[in-house]
């Protein structure tokens, strides 16, 4: 069946706004109306077959944009096609094309096998028989979800359930994948898991990927574009690389001294692109900012070892949480 | 698309899996229809007690009150079964449950109907088809080709009204998220509004009843066209033959005060 709709974008945002009316107490009876922007004037288009990363604090705007672009929520101004239809107009038309996983909430009937979940959908799609078999043995196979096909899925657990709902979610073979938050709460295997198999489904069908997420790990292995919104405004459009490059990747060196010390300011005056972030439990453990292109953890651990003995020490990745908040910095919130 | 199954197939899958998962859990279902059930008997008893005392209420003798109650038990009864989840809408909000919907290529309502039909709520349908039985073997009903239709039609008619009521109520929680206790008592209200005569209520109330809210058309109006009877002021007993068409009425009104919620709901204006 074909299911593409022309060759333009798959999303296309123009000026998009949206507003919230929210209403506080003001006085024993008045009560106080005030707009807030929860997206305001976002602009971009997603090419088919795109995998873009949308990233941004708790409350920047995600959420609203996402509902917008499939149709639960109308715009306050501006334009959005999706799959080249009119979202909230064309809704159900538009179901056809997109699949949506919310980390959060769950499109499955908890007392059902998670099998029935995927027949009863694959009816409300109303796919052919025999190509619902078949897309179902693919995702069942793809997914490793033989274990657990007929078990009520309130008895699955959280990483089971979730590619439960990626199943539900992409079993009618949609164009554009939306999910939010499609990792959070699983532990290291099952996201794993999970990434393999969207960056599979994107090469195998050439799927538009958009996900929103707080972890860096799936926006380095899925995301080649990333869209970043702060309070509602489209802040950065572009590589990961490239974000990089404007905030600076920044890991950090954890170290637990062997006895109190003050702080080690003296240790990153002397070592370039390293900053102390914080000192934990009386000086004791200290975290240390650096630059890996300005300086290597070996070179940092050895300046930090000349002046207090070190008794263990970690490395934390850069979070997009950071990399976000610097991004804001940068652009002068 | 001449491949794609209909979307009747769709329903019959849902509705069948729920019907499937209730009965799954045998004990649970069974005393969830015997509680029904002892709640009809209640209210059945309640009609026996007034009219041990009195031989005529409202207009109505005990076999035409019983056939009220039978007629306005079974049409909510059924009504209850299929959209009676729409009390819990606020549920569907708060969860994100109605988001998830909207991403289907079904329409909302169908799909929050069809994904919760309660079997345990026909409980009550076995209660107020059992007394409908009864108190027509007691009539002695002049039966007329129309008279029959009217009877089958009836209960129809009122699940109708019913569900409208229940959309309806369900679509006012759009706008008031906290409001099921409102909305319950207009729908479950009416329903005991319905299920005695109306010429017992105060004239305001008995138009209320019969023309903002069709109550009166589910079970007392069509009693007084089956019967034969007059009926109070304002409330002729012909107007039973109505209950079909208001029925329609009451369903298309739902509809458009739903689609608004739903209009409201999306933010697209309301």
């Amino acid at each position: 069946m074909n299911r593409t709709r022309g060759t333009g974008p798959v999303v296309d945002v123009r000026g998009l706004r949206r507003e919230f009316v929210v209403r506080t107490a003001a006085g024993r009876l008045r009560r106080q109306r005030r707009v807030v922007r929860a997206v305001d004037d976002v602009t971009f288009a997603l090419r088919r077959g795109e995998t873009v990363g949308y990233i941004g604090a708790n409350g920047a705007g995600k959420s609203t944009t996402i509902k917008m672009l499939t149709g639960i929520l109308t715009p306050t101004a501006g334009e959005v096609r999706t799959c080249g239809l009119h979202p909230v107009q064309q809704r159900r038309t538009l179901a056809r094309h997109i699949g949506v996983v919310f980390g959060q909430r769950s499109q499955l009937w908890w007392d059902l096998p998670l099998r029935d979940s995927l027949r009863i959908l694959a009816a409300l799609h109303r796919l052919p028989p025999a190509q619902a078999r078949e897309r179902e043995a693919e995702l069942v196979d793809r997914l490793e979800l033989g274990a657990f096909l007929d078990q009520p899925v309130r008895q699955l657990s959280l990483g089971q359930r979730m590619r439960g709902e990626v199943a539900a979610a992409l079993l009618h073979s949609p164009d554009l994948i939306v999910l939010d938050e499609p990792t959070v709460g699983l532990d290291v295997l099952s996201k794993e898991r999970l990434r393999v198999f969207l960056r599979e489904e994107h090469a195998a069908h050439g799927r538009t990927l958009l996900l929103t997420t707080h972890d860096m790990d799936d926006v380095e292995r899925l995301c080649e574009r990333l869209l970043v919104v702060d309070r509602g405004r489209l802040v950065y459009d572009g590589d990961i690389a490239g974000l990089v490059a404007r905030v600076g990747a920044r890991r950090v060196l954890v170290v637990d001294l062997a006895e109190p010390s003050g702080a080690l300011e003296a240790v990153v005056a002397a070592v370039p692109g390293s900053t102390l972030l914080g000192v934990e439990a009386g000086g004791l453990r200290q975290r240390i900012a650096f630059s890996p292109a300005a300086v290597t953890a070996a070179d940092l651990l050895a300046a930090v070892t000349r002046v207090a003995p070190v008794r263990d020490l970690s490395i934390e990745e850069p979070d997009i949480e950071d990399v976000v908040r610097r991004l804001y910095e940068s652009t002068g919130r | 698309m001449a491949d794609r199954p209909s979307a009747l197939a769709a329903y019959r899958a849902l509705v069948g899996s729920r019907v499937r998962s209730q009965l799954a859990y045998r004990t649970s279902f069974g005393i969830d229809v015997v509680s029904s059930l002892i709640l009809a008997c209640a209210e059945l008893a309640e009609v026996y007690v007034l009219f041990h005392n009195l031989d005529v209420l409202g207009g109505l003798d005990l076999r035409a009150a019983l056939l009220v109650f039978g007629l306005s038990h079974l049409g909510f009864a059924l009504a209850n079964a299929v959209a009676g989840t729409l009390d819990t809408m606020p549920v569907y909000v708060r969860t994100g449950t109605l988001d998830v919907l909207l991403l289907r290529p079904q329409p909302l309502l169908t799909q929050v109907l069809a994904g919760d039909v309660m079997l345990k709520r026909l409980g009550g349908a076995s209660v107020g088809l059992v007394t409908l039985l009864a108190a027509l073997g007691a009539q002695d009903v002049d039966w007329t080709p129309a008279r029959v239709v009217l009877l089958v039609t009836t209960p129809l008619s009122a699940a109708v009204v019913f569900a409208a009521l229940f959309v309806a109520a369900g679509a006012v929680q759009f706008w008031l998220v906290e409001a099921a206790e409102v909305t319950n008592s207009f729908t479950y209200g009416s329903a005991y509004a319905s299920s005695f005569s109306s010429a017992v209520l105060p004239a305001p109330l008995r138009l209320v009843f019969a023309f903002v809210v069709p109550a009166a058309f589910t079970a007392y109006l069509p009693t007084l066209a089956l019967l034969g009877l007059p009926g109070p002021p304002w409330l002729p007993g012909w107007l039973g033959w109505c209950s079909p068409l208001v029925a329609v009425l009451a369903w298309l009104a739902a509809m458009g005060l739903w689609r608004l919620g739903i209009r409201h709901y999306t933010g697209a204006g309301g």
